[in-house]
């Protein structure tokens, strides 16, 4: 099944609970009414929320690059020595 | 007995004639014993990258560096077909030339295969123990808005979709790579997503991602927009 289709079946199923409240008028149904918006509002809070989030915990690593750097010496120190050009950096 | 694997390492080049040097002599640090062969599909570099691939073959054997050149630029994603074509591992691993995937991980990559029996082994930058060295705010912030975006519309059960740094079980990628269209950017993407749809055996090792020292980028530009049409195209075929 096509990933879209999972999708739209998710969403009609979240409608179709909608449309019973409406019937079922167990919620004011001018709260009933509202609920979509709210769904799309807190869908947004939540992706914001997440990349907010991901951001402040963004995972870094400053000693790689270090460690990095020592390594590239060393296979610089070694390509020289066998004679490769390693020159200009 | 358990036979013992080859890995084939397969390393797309344009203008990378320092960085090739380093992550060669890097590679053989890291996996001294092992069975494995080096592939390097360079797209005609101005820069004397083959030259001194040559020279690394003279050092290490013809038979362990493999240069697989084509004529011109022809982009990524064939540059990992044509050098599919010509891998003798039972497993094959793809990396940049850049020195953002540093060959130390490569034995977390094979240790992992072994003990899960994994088709596919994923590395990641965004999980404990991994991490990303060098990107501004701005790079930052698209990498995070791409992966939540992906995770809540796409499910891929993966956490880091376009790395690029992975190891393959050689039918398992002849398979994928070949229903696979998109370039660029979301060629990763779309990879991981049809072996994940196809059901193939996923497992992550962290790895961290240091930016490139030397050379510049070749991928750039119109990336979010690319990214986007990439997200909607696999919404609708996979
Ligand atoms: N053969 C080949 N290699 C390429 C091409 N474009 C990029 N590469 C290589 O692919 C790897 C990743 O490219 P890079 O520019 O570092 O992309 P970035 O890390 O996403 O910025 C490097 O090893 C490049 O040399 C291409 O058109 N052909
Ligand atoms: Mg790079």
């Amino acid at each position: 099944m096509k990933h879209i289709l999972k999708i739209l079946g998710l969403l009609v199923a979240v409608s179709a609970v909608w449309i019973g409240l409406l019937e079922a008028s167990i919620v004011p149904s001018s709260h009933a009414w509202l609920l979509p918006v709210y769904l799309i509002v807190s869908l947004g809070c939540y992706g914001f929320l997440m990349v907010g989030v991901g951001l402040m915990f963004f995972p870094t690593c400053p000693q790689e690059a270090q460690l990095l750097h020592k390594d590239i010496a060393e296979a610089k120190e070694f390509l020289k020595k066998k004679g490769l050009d390693v020159g200009l950096d | 007995m358990e036979k013992n694997n080859k890995y084939s390492i397969i390393i797309p080049t344009y203008n990378e004639r320092l960085n090739i040097g380093l992550l060669v002599y890097l590679i053989f640090k890291h996996l001294r014993e092992l069975d494995f062969e080096v592939i390097i599909v360079d797209d005609g570099s101005p820069d004397g990258t083959q030259d001194m691939v040559k020279q690394l073959q003279q050092l290490y054997g013809e038979e362990r560096i493999l240069l697989r050149a084509r004529p011109s630029k022809l982009g990524l994603g064939t540059a990992y077909c044509h050098g599919l074509k010509h891998a003798s591992g039972d497993f094959v691993i793809i990396m940049d030339a850049d020195l953002s995937h540093h060959p130390k991980y490569l034995p977390s990559f094979i240790r992992k295969q072994k003990e899960t029996g994994a088709n596919i082994v994923t590395g990641t930058r965004y999980v404990k123990s991994g991490g990303v060295h060098g990107w501004n705010l701005m790079r930052k912030l698209t990498s995070r808005g791409a992966n939540v975006l992906a995770q809540t519309f796409l499910w891929p059960g993966v956490s880091d979709l376009t790395g690029s740094f992975r190891l393959y079980k050689k039918s398992v990628l002849e398979d994928v790579i070949n229903s696979v269209v998109s370039k660029g950017y979301v060629f990763q993407m779309e990879m991981i997503v049809r072996a994940s749809r196809k059901g193939y055996h996923i497992e992550e090792v962290p790895i961290t991602f240091v930016d490139r020292v030397y050379g510049t980028s070749k991928l750039g530009g119109s990336e979010i927009v690319e990214y986007l049409k990439g997200l909607i195209y696999l919404l609708f075929t996979t």
